[in-house]
Protein backbone atom coordinates (compact mmCIF):
# COMPACT_ATOMS: atom_id res chain seq x y z
CA UNK A 1 0.00 0.00 0.00
CA UNK A 2 1.39 3.40 -1.09
CA UNK A 3 1.86 6.09 1.19
CA UNK A 4 0.82 9.42 -0.67
CA UNK A 5 3.63 11.66 -1.41
CA UNK A 6 4.37 14.35 0.95
CA UNK A 7 3.83 11.86 3.83
CA UNK A 8 6.62 10.42 5.23
CA UNK A 9 5.70 7.68 7.77
CA UNK A 10 8.46 5.45 7.46
CA UNK A 11 11.71 5.91 9.31
CA UNK A 12 14.77 3.86 8.39
CA UNK A 13 18.34 5.13 9.65
CA UNK A 14 18.82 7.41 6.86
CA UNK A 15 15.51 8.36 5.55
CA UNK A 16 17.28 10.35 2.37
CA UNK A 17 19.83 9.46 0.17
CA UNK A 18 21.52 12.16 -1.97
CA UNK A 19 23.78 10.91 -4.77
CA UNK A 20 25.93 13.46 -5.30
CA UNK A 21 28.15 15.93 -3.43
CA UNK A 22 29.00 18.87 -5.52
CA UNK A 23 26.88 22.11 -5.08
CA UNK A 24 23.12 21.19 -5.31
CA UNK A 25 23.64 17.68 -3.53
CA UNK A 26 25.40 19.74 -0.82
CA UNK A 27 23.16 22.57 -0.65
CA UNK A 28 19.99 20.17 -1.01
CA UNK A 29 21.14 17.69 1.60
CA UNK A 30 22.10 20.37 4.14
CA UNK A 31 18.89 22.09 3.56
CA UNK A 32 17.19 19.22 4.09
CA UNK A 33 18.95 17.88 7.47
CA UNK A 34 18.63 21.35 8.93
CA UNK A 35 14.73 20.51 8.05
CA UNK A 36 14.86 17.26 10.58
CA UNK A 37 15.39 14.68 7.69
CA UNK A 38 18.52 12.14 8.62
CA UNK A 39 20.21 11.76 5.10
CA UNK A 40 23.57 10.47 3.55
CA UNK A 41 24.90 11.24 0.54
CA UNK A 42 26.86 9.33 -1.88
CA UNK A 43 29.81 10.96 -3.50
CA UNK A 44 31.89 9.84 -6.57
CA UNK A 45 35.04 11.22 -4.89
CA UNK A 46 38.33 12.06 -7.08
CA UNK A 47 36.99 9.92 -10.37
CA UNK A 48 34.54 12.82 -10.70
CA UNK A 49 33.87 15.39 -13.19
CA UNK A 50 33.11 17.76 -10.14
CA UNK A 51 31.29 20.76 -12.37
CA UNK A 52 31.35 22.39 -9.18
CA UNK A 53 35.03 23.13 -9.25
CA UNK A 54 34.85 24.88 -12.87
CA UNK A 55 32.05 27.70 -11.92
CA UNK A 56 32.69 31.12 -12.63
CA UNK A 57 31.14 32.17 -9.47
CA UNK A 58 28.72 34.42 -10.56
CA UNK A 59 25.91 35.29 -8.31
CA UNK A 60 23.13 36.81 -11.10
CA UNK A 61 19.82 37.21 -12.47
CA UNK A 62 20.23 40.03 -15.32
CA UNK A 63 19.85 38.82 -18.78
CA UNK A 64 18.68 34.76 -17.65
CA UNK A 65 14.99 33.89 -18.44
CA UNK A 66 14.29 35.42 -21.38
CA UNK A 67 12.56 32.17 -22.75
CA UNK A 68 11.19 31.17 -19.31
CA UNK A 69 9.77 33.50 -17.26
CA UNK A 70 9.11 31.06 -14.36
CA UNK A 71 12.95 31.00 -14.36
CA UNK A 72 13.44 35.02 -13.68
CA UNK A 73 11.31 34.87 -10.76
CA UNK A 74 13.01 31.54 -9.15
CA UNK A 75 16.54 33.56 -9.89
CA UNK A 76 15.28 36.34 -8.29
CA UNK A 77 13.80 34.24 -5.03
CA UNK A 78 17.97 33.00 -5.10
CA UNK A 79 19.24 35.97 -4.95
CA UNK A 80 17.33 37.34 -2.30
CA UNK A 81 17.40 33.89 0.02
CA UNK A 82 21.95 34.11 -0.57
CA UNK A 83 22.32 36.46 2.28
CA UNK A 84 20.74 34.12 4.56
CA UNK A 85 22.64 31.30 3.36
CA UNK A 86 25.93 33.24 3.68
CA UNK A 87 25.76 34.19 7.04
CA UNK A 88 24.30 30.68 8.52
CA UNK A 89 26.90 28.76 6.99
CA UNK A 90 29.53 31.49 8.71
CA UNK A 91 27.99 30.96 11.99
CA UNK A 92 28.12 27.11 11.72
CA UNK A 93 31.31 26.71 10.06
CA UNK A 94 33.38 29.37 10.11
CA UNK A 95 33.65 29.62 6.93
CA UNK A 96 32.97 32.65 4.32
CA UNK A 97 31.63 31.56 0.80
CA UNK A 98 32.65 34.79 -0.21
CA UNK A 99 28.93 36.58 -0.76
CA UNK A 100 28.91 40.24 -2.25
CA UNK A 101 26.20 41.26 -4.01
CA UNK A 102 27.12 45.05 -5.20
CA UNK A 103 25.42 44.85 -8.03
CA UNK A 104 26.86 43.25 -11.60
CA UNK A 105 27.61 44.29 -15.02
CA UNK A 106 27.82 43.18 -18.64
CA UNK A 107 30.15 44.68 -20.63
CA UNK A 108 29.72 44.56 -24.50
CA UNK A 109 31.90 44.86 -27.43
CA UNK A 110 30.02 45.52 -29.93
CA UNK A 111 27.09 47.98 -30.86
CA UNK A 112 24.52 45.51 -31.80
CA UNK A 113 24.93 43.10 -29.18
CA UNK A 114 24.68 45.98 -26.82
CA UNK A 115 21.57 47.13 -28.33
CA UNK A 116 20.44 43.49 -28.69
CA UNK A 117 20.71 42.96 -24.61
CA UNK A 118 18.73 46.06 -24.45
CA UNK A 119 15.76 44.91 -26.06
CA UNK A 120 16.54 40.95 -24.37
CA UNK A 121 16.26 43.10 -21.16
CA UNK A 122 13.13 44.81 -21.67
CA UNK A 123 11.34 41.84 -23.16
CA UNK A 124 12.32 39.60 -19.96
CA UNK A 125 10.28 42.53 -18.05
CA UNK A 126 7.58 43.22 -20.42
CA UNK A 127 7.23 39.29 -19.52
CA UNK A 128 6.68 40.06 -15.69
CA UNK A 129 10.32 39.54 -14.92
CA UNK A 130 10.56 43.00 -13.07
CA UNK A 131 14.21 43.09 -12.84
CA UNK A 132 16.42 46.11 -12.33
CA UNK A 133 18.70 47.15 -14.85
CA UNK A 134 19.89 49.84 -16.06
CA UNK A 135 22.05 50.47 -20.15
CA UNK A 136 25.28 52.35 -19.63
CA UNK A 137 27.62 54.05 -22.29
CA UNK A 138 31.35 53.61 -21.96
CA UNK A 139 31.76 56.64 -20.11
CA UNK A 140 28.99 55.96 -17.55
CA UNK A 141 30.44 52.77 -16.68
CA UNK A 142 33.87 54.17 -16.38
CA UNK A 143 31.88 55.91 -13.05
CA UNK A 144 31.69 52.44 -11.42
CA UNK A 145 34.85 50.52 -13.92
CA UNK A 146 37.85 52.43 -13.77
CA UNK A 147 40.15 51.81 -16.16
CA UNK A 148 37.90 50.10 -18.68
CA UNK A 149 39.12 49.69 -21.92
CA UNK A 150 38.40 51.54 -25.18
CA UNK A 151 37.25 48.57 -27.01
CA UNK A 152 34.20 48.26 -24.37
CA UNK A 153 31.10 49.95 -25.55
CA UNK A 154 28.62 49.36 -23.89
CA UNK A 155 26.63 47.63 -21.08
CA UNK A 156 24.05 46.85 -18.59
CA UNK A 157 24.25 47.29 -14.94
CA UNK A 158 21.92 45.28 -12.36
CA UNK A 159 21.78 46.23 -8.61
CA UNK A 160 21.00 42.84 -7.56
CA UNK A 161 23.80 40.80 -9.07
CA UNK A 162 26.90 39.81 -6.99
CA UNK A 163 29.67 37.23 -6.46
CA UNK A 164 30.50 34.48 -4.35
CA UNK A 165 33.46 31.95 -4.10
CA UNK A 166 32.74 28.31 -5.82
CA UNK A 167 35.19 26.45 -4.06
CA UNK A 168 34.66 28.02 -0.72
CA UNK A 169 30.84 27.73 -0.92
CA UNK A 170 31.45 23.82 -1.25
CA UNK A 171 33.84 23.63 1.57
CA UNK A 172 31.55 25.71 4.05
CA UNK A 173 28.67 23.26 2.93
CA UNK A 174 30.37 20.20 3.24
CA UNK A 175 31.21 21.42 7.01
CA UNK A 176 27.85 22.18 7.39
CA UNK A 177 26.47 18.96 6.62
CA UNK A 178 29.17 17.36 9.04
CA UNK A 179 27.59 19.83 11.63
CA UNK A 180 24.03 18.64 11.21
CA UNK A 181 25.46 14.78 11.41
CA UNK A 182 25.02 14.06 7.47
CA UNK A 183 27.38 11.13 6.56
CA UNK A 184 29.00 12.38 3.42
CA UNK A 185 30.74 8.88 2.05
CA UNK A 186 33.18 9.17 -0.49
CA UNK A 187 34.29 7.08 -2.99
CA UNK A 188 31.09 5.86 -4.04
CA UNK A 189 30.02 5.57 -7.92
CA UNK A 190 26.56 4.41 -8.34
CA UNK A 191 25.63 2.19 -11.03
CA UNK A 192 21.95 1.47 -10.38
CA UNK A 193 19.08 2.74 -8.50
CA UNK A 194 15.93 0.60 -7.69
CA UNK A 195 12.66 1.23 -6.66
CA UNK A 196 10.72 -1.21 -5.08
CA UNK A 197 6.77 -0.55 -5.04
CA UNK A 198 5.98 -3.03 -2.33
CA UNK A 199 8.05 -1.35 0.25
CA UNK A 200 8.43 2.10 -1.53
CA UNK A 201 11.87 1.99 -0.59
CA UNK A 202 14.56 2.39 -2.65
CA UNK A 203 18.27 0.79 -3.49
CA UNK A 204 21.25 2.60 -4.91
CA UNK A 205 23.60 0.28 -5.88
CA UNK A 206 27.23 1.07 -6.43
CA UNK A 207 29.38 -0.91 -9.31
CA UNK A 208 31.40 -2.31 -6.44
CA UNK A 209 28.08 -3.87 -5.28
CA UNK A 210 27.52 -2.23 -1.95
CA UNK A 211 23.61 -0.55 -1.07
CA UNK A 212 22.16 1.99 0.16
CA UNK A 213 18.39 2.36 1.19
CA UNK A 214 16.33 4.88 1.79
CA UNK A 215 13.14 6.04 1.87
CA UNK A 216 14.01 8.99 -0.31
CA UNK A 217 16.02 9.35 -3.14
CA UNK A 218 17.94 12.35 -5.01
CA UNK A 219 19.41 12.48 -7.88
CA UNK A 220 22.22 15.46 -7.94
CA UNK A 221 25.00 13.46 -9.65
CA UNK A 222 25.28 16.16 -12.30
CA UNK A 223 26.30 14.36 -15.71
CA UNK A 224 25.46 11.26 -14.09
CA UNK A 225 21.81 12.27 -13.82
CA UNK A 226 21.45 11.30 -17.93
CA UNK A 227 21.43 7.70 -16.97
CA UNK A 228 20.43 7.25 -13.89
CA UNK A 229 17.15 9.37 -13.80
CA UNK A 230 15.22 6.98 -16.59
CA UNK A 231 15.70 3.96 -13.80
CA UNK A 232 13.28 5.63 -11.69
CA UNK A 233 11.01 7.01 -13.86
CA UNK A 234 12.24 10.46 -14.55
CA UNK A 235 14.63 12.43 -17.10
CA UNK A 236 17.61 14.69 -17.45
CA UNK A 237 18.67 14.76 -20.35
CA UNK A 238 22.35 17.00 -20.11
CA UNK A 239 25.10 16.93 -21.65
CA UNK A 240 28.78 18.59 -21.03
CA UNK A 241 30.06 22.10 -21.92
CA UNK A 242 33.17 22.83 -20.78
CA UNK A 243 34.11 26.26 -18.92
CA UNK A 244 37.48 26.73 -18.91
CA UNK A 245 38.79 30.17 -17.18
CA UNK A 246 42.31 31.55 -15.55
CA UNK A 247 43.07 33.39 -12.69
CA UNK A 248 46.05 35.85 -12.24
CA UNK A 249 48.21 36.27 -9.04
CA UNK A 250 46.43 38.07 -6.12
CA UNK A 251 46.19 42.06 -6.41
CA UNK A 252 45.37 44.81 -4.67
CA UNK A 253 41.69 45.74 -5.14
CA UNK A 254 40.84 47.41 -8.50
CA UNK A 255 37.48 46.03 -9.19
CA UNK A 256 34.27 46.42 -7.31
CA UNK A 257 31.69 44.72 -9.27
CA UNK A 258 31.85 41.39 -10.99
CA UNK A 259 31.09 41.60 -14.89
CA UNK A 260 30.88 38.92 -17.02
CA UNK A 261 34.45 38.32 -18.38
CA UNK A 262 36.29 38.89 -15.13
CA UNK A 263 35.53 39.48 -11.23
CA UNK A 264 37.87 40.08 -8.74
CA UNK A 265 37.62 38.04 -5.49
CA UNK A 266 38.06 38.99 -1.90
CA UNK A 267 41.54 37.37 -1.74
CA UNK A 268 42.21 39.76 -4.74
CA UNK A 269 42.88 37.18 -7.40
CA UNK A 270 41.14 37.59 -11.16
CA UNK A 271 39.10 35.19 -12.47
CA UNK A 272 38.75 35.62 -16.21
CA UNK A 273 36.83 33.62 -18.11
CA UNK A 274 34.72 31.87 -19.40
CA UNK A 275 34.52 29.85 -22.37
CA UNK A 276 31.46 27.56 -23.21
CA UNK A 277 32.66 25.09 -25.38
CA UNK A 278 31.04 21.71 -27.04
CA UNK A 279 33.91 19.10 -26.77
CA UNK A 280 32.57 16.01 -25.05
CA UNK A 281 34.09 14.82 -22.15
CA UNK A 282 37.34 16.21 -22.50
CA UNK A 283 37.71 18.74 -19.26
CA UNK A 284 41.37 19.63 -19.96
CA UNK A 285 42.47 23.29 -21.70
CA UNK A 286 43.72 24.70 -24.80
CA UNK A 287 46.25 27.21 -25.60
CA UNK A 288 43.68 29.13 -28.47
CA UNK A 289 41.08 29.45 -25.59
CA UNK A 290 43.50 30.36 -23.34
CA UNK A 291 44.73 33.32 -25.53
CA UNK A 292 40.93 34.05 -26.20
CA UNK A 293 40.63 34.62 -22.80
CA UNK A 294 43.49 36.68 -21.73
CA UNK A 295 43.30 38.73 -24.94
CA UNK A 296 39.37 39.71 -24.09
CA UNK A 297 40.89 40.53 -20.27
CA UNK A 298 43.01 43.09 -21.30
CA UNK A 299 40.90 44.65 -24.08
CA UNK A 300 38.14 45.04 -20.82
CA UNK A 301 40.90 46.17 -18.51
CA UNK A 302 44.30 47.30 -20.31
CA UNK A 303 45.47 47.01 -16.63
CA UNK A 304 45.49 43.77 -16.64
CA UNK A 305 48.38 43.62 -19.25
CA UNK A 306 50.51 43.80 -15.98
CA UNK A 307 49.18 40.59 -14.22
CA UNK A 308 50.79 37.14 -14.10
CA UNK A 309 48.83 34.37 -14.83
CA UNK A 310 48.95 31.47 -11.90
CA UNK A 311 46.52 29.09 -13.10
CA UNK A 312 43.91 27.95 -15.65
CA UNK A 313 41.84 24.93 -15.78
CA UNK A 314 38.76 23.11 -17.72
CA UNK A 315 35.75 21.92 -16.08
CA UNK A 316 32.63 20.61 -17.71
CA UNK A 317 29.32 21.43 -16.29
CA UNK A 318 26.29 19.75 -16.75
CA UNK A 319 23.98 21.42 -19.41
CA UNK A 320 20.44 20.92 -20.13
CA UNK A 321 19.05 21.45 -24.06
CA UNK A 322 17.28 24.82 -23.34
CA UNK A 323 19.64 25.75 -20.93
CA UNK A 324 17.05 25.57 -17.37
CA UNK A 325 16.69 23.38 -14.35
CA UNK A 326 14.88 19.79 -14.59
CA UNK A 327 13.61 19.93 -10.80
CA UNK A 328 11.08 17.34 -10.73
CA UNK A 329 9.47 14.13 -8.76
CA UNK A 330 9.04 11.01 -9.91
CA UNK A 331 5.67 10.26 -10.51
CA UNK A 332 6.01 6.27 -11.10
CA UNK A 333 8.42 6.30 -8.24
CA UNK A 334 7.18 8.43 -5.57
CA UNK A 335 10.14 9.88 -2.91
CA UNK A 336 12.62 10.19 -6.23
CA UNK A 337 13.55 13.27 -6.98
CA UNK A 338 15.76 14.40 -10.08
CA UNK A 339 17.70 17.95 -10.16
CA UNK A 340 20.06 19.57 -13.14
CA UNK A 341 21.02 22.78 -13.13
CA UNK A 342 23.78 25.12 -14.77
CA UNK A 343 23.84 27.51 -11.81
CA UNK A 344 24.83 25.86 -8.16
CA UNK A 345 26.14 29.40 -7.12
CA UNK A 346 23.30 31.64 -8.32
CA UNK A 347 20.95 29.40 -6.93
CA UNK A 348 22.60 27.75 -4.08
CA UNK A 349 20.73 28.97 -1.46
CA UNK A 350 17.23 28.16 -3.30
CA UNK A 351 18.35 24.73 -3.55
CA UNK A 352 18.75 24.35 0.40
CA UNK A 353 15.94 26.33 1.96
CA UNK A 354 13.75 25.41 -0.99
CA UNK A 355 14.41 22.01 -2.72
CA UNK A 356 15.94 20.84 1.28
CA UNK A 357 12.50 20.60 2.32
CA UNK A 358 10.62 19.70 -0.77
CA UNK A 359 12.37 16.76 -1.42
CA UNK A 360 12.19 15.94 2.52
CA UNK A 361 8.05 16.23 1.47
CA UNK A 362 7.53 18.64 4.22
CA UNK A 363 6.20 21.30 1.46
CA UNK A 364 4.38 21.16 -1.82
CA UNK A 365 5.85 21.60 -4.93
CA UNK A 366 6.57 25.22 -5.67
CA UNK A 367 4.01 26.58 -8.50
CA UNK A 368 7.06 27.64 -11.23
CA UNK A 369 8.30 24.13 -10.91
CA UNK A 370 5.67 22.96 -13.76
CA UNK A 371 8.00 24.54 -16.02
CA UNK A 372 10.99 22.37 -15.19
CA UNK A 373 9.97 18.85 -15.61
CA UNK A 374 11.66 16.80 -17.96
CA UNK A 375 9.43 16.16 -20.16
CA UNK A 376 9.72 19.27 -21.34
CA UNK A 377 12.32 17.88 -23.48
CA UNK A 378 9.79 15.64 -25.26
CA UNK A 379 7.75 17.56 -26.97
CA UNK A 380 8.43 16.07 -30.92
CA UNK A 381 7.51 19.85 -31.41
CA UNK A 382 9.62 21.72 -29.85
CA UNK A 383 13.29 22.64 -30.49
CA UNK A 384 16.07 24.37 -27.75
CA UNK A 385 19.09 26.30 -27.82
CA UNK A 386 20.43 27.95 -24.55
CA UNK A 387 21.92 31.08 -24.30
CA UNK A 388 25.80 29.57 -22.80
CA UNK B 1 72.09 40.27 6.86
CA UNK B 2 71.11 37.19 9.47
CA UNK B 3 73.10 34.26 9.67
CA UNK B 4 71.45 32.07 11.55
CA UNK B 5 70.78 29.47 8.83
CA UNK B 6 68.66 26.20 8.82
CA UNK B 7 69.93 25.28 4.95
CA UNK B 8 73.73 25.55 3.97
CA UNK B 9 74.88 25.00 0.25
CA UNK B 10 77.88 22.23 -0.10
CA UNK B 11 81.07 23.90 -0.96
CA UNK B 12 81.58 21.84 -4.15
CA UNK B 13 78.96 23.57 -5.67
CA UNK B 14 80.61 26.70 -5.15
CA UNK B 15 82.57 26.95 -8.30
CA UNK B 16 81.65 30.49 -8.86
CA UNK B 17 80.24 32.71 -7.23
CA UNK B 18 77.67 36.06 -7.97
CA UNK B 19 76.59 38.69 -5.70
CA UNK B 20 73.01 39.56 -5.07
CA UNK B 21 71.86 41.80 -2.70
CA UNK B 22 68.44 41.75 -0.49
CA UNK B 23 66.70 44.74 1.05
CA UNK B 24 69.87 46.50 -0.11
CA UNK B 25 72.15 43.52 1.75
CA UNK B 26 74.87 41.90 -0.50
CA UNK B 27 75.11 38.01 -0.48
CA UNK B 28 77.63 36.17 -2.01
CA UNK B 29 76.48 32.69 -3.42
CA UNK B 30 76.70 30.19 -5.85
CA UNK B 31 76.05 30.61 -9.43
CA UNK B 32 73.65 28.71 -10.97
CA UNK B 33 71.44 28.25 -8.01
CA UNK B 34 67.80 29.66 -7.42
CA UNK B 35 67.13 32.94 -5.94
CA UNK B 36 65.14 30.92 -3.12
CA UNK B 37 67.76 28.56 -2.15
CA UNK B 38 70.58 31.43 -2.18
CA UNK B 39 68.36 33.81 0.28
CA UNK B 40 67.48 30.89 2.36
CA UNK B 41 71.12 30.08 2.50
CA UNK B 42 71.75 33.44 3.37
CA UNK B 43 69.50 32.94 6.36
CA UNK B 44 66.08 34.71 4.79
CA UNK B 45 63.09 33.44 6.81
CA UNK B 46 61.18 36.21 5.92
CA UNK B 47 60.22 36.18 2.05
CA UNK B 48 57.22 37.96 2.01
CA UNK B 49 54.08 39.28 3.83
CA UNK B 50 50.97 36.99 2.96
CA UNK B 51 47.80 39.28 0.94
CA UNK B 52 45.24 38.40 3.29
CA UNK B 53 46.85 37.96 7.09
CA UNK B 54 49.36 39.95 6.42
CA UNK B 55 51.75 37.49 8.07
CA UNK B 56 55.48 36.60 7.08
CA UNK B 57 55.99 33.73 4.57
CA UNK B 58 59.02 31.40 3.49
CA UNK B 59 59.23 29.06 0.39
CA UNK B 60 57.56 25.62 1.21
CA UNK B 61 57.10 23.82 -2.16
CA UNK B 62 60.82 24.73 -4.19
CA UNK B 63 59.30 24.08 -7.17
CA UNK B 64 57.14 26.81 -8.52
CA UNK B 65 53.48 25.63 -7.39
CA UNK B 66 53.02 26.93 -4.02
CA UNK B 67 53.67 30.52 -4.53
CA UNK B 68 54.91 31.04 -0.79
CA UNK B 69 58.52 32.23 -2.43
CA UNK B 70 57.39 35.20 -3.83
CA UNK B 71 59.67 38.01 -3.96
CA UNK B 72 60.82 41.34 -5.75
CA UNK B 73 63.27 41.45 -8.33
CA UNK B 74 64.93 44.02 -9.85
CA UNK B 75 61.62 46.38 -9.69
CA UNK B 76 59.27 43.48 -10.98
CA UNK B 77 56.75 42.43 -8.08
CA UNK B 78 55.92 39.06 -7.33
CA UNK B 79 58.43 36.73 -8.83
CA UNK B 80 58.61 33.11 -7.98
CA UNK B 81 62.09 32.91 -6.40
CA UNK B 82 62.89 29.39 -6.79
CA UNK B 83 61.95 29.18 -10.39
CA UNK B 84 64.50 31.90 -11.49
CA UNK B 85 68.39 31.74 -11.16
CA UNK B 86 70.45 34.26 -9.34
CA UNK B 87 72.23 36.54 -11.38
CA UNK B 88 75.31 39.11 -10.80
CA UNK B 89 73.92 42.36 -9.42
CA UNK B 90 70.74 41.00 -9.06
CA UNK B 91 68.34 43.17 -6.30
CA UNK B 92 65.95 41.15 -4.37
CA UNK B 93 62.98 42.85 -1.96
CA UNK B 94 60.18 41.34 0.03
CA UNK B 95 56.95 41.08 -1.46
CA UNK B 96 55.15 43.25 0.80
CA UNK B 97 51.67 42.28 0.66
CA UNK B 98 49.23 42.08 -3.38
CA UNK B 99 50.50 43.87 -6.23
CA UNK B 100 48.96 46.58 -7.11
CA UNK B 101 48.75 47.41 -10.76
CA UNK B 102 49.72 50.84 -12.25
CA UNK B 103 47.01 52.42 -13.96
CA UNK B 104 48.01 54.85 -16.85
CA UNK B 105 47.39 58.49 -16.80
CA UNK B 106 43.57 59.64 -16.84
CA UNK B 107 43.01 55.70 -16.45
CA UNK B 108 41.68 55.72 -13.39
CA UNK B 109 38.90 58.38 -12.17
Amino acid sequence: METNKGENTRMSKRQMTVVGGGLLGAAIAYGAARAGTSVHILDQGDSALRASRGNFGLVWVHGKGATMPDYVQWTKEGLRLWPELQNELMELTGVDAGLQQPGGFWLGFDEKDVEARAVALDKINQDGGDVPFQMMDRAELRQYLPGLGDAVVGGSFCSLDGQANPLMLLRALHAALKAKGVDIISGVDIAKVEYDAGTGMFDAVAKDGRRWKSDRLVLAAGLGNAALAPQVGLLAPVKPTRGQVLITERLKPFLDYPTNKCRQTKEGTVQLGSTAEDVGYDDGTSADKIEWLARRAVETFPVLGQARLVRAWGALRPLTPDGYPIYQESQTCPGAFVVSSHSGVTLAASHCYVLGPWTSGLTQTPQEFKSFRGERFLDPNASFSNGY
Amino acid sequence: MATDTFFSIPKSTAARTVTITFEGEPLSVPAGISVAAALLAGGVKNFRSSVVGGRPRAPYCMMGVCFECLVEIDGIPARQSCLIPVREGMAIRRQIGAVELQFGAGEKA
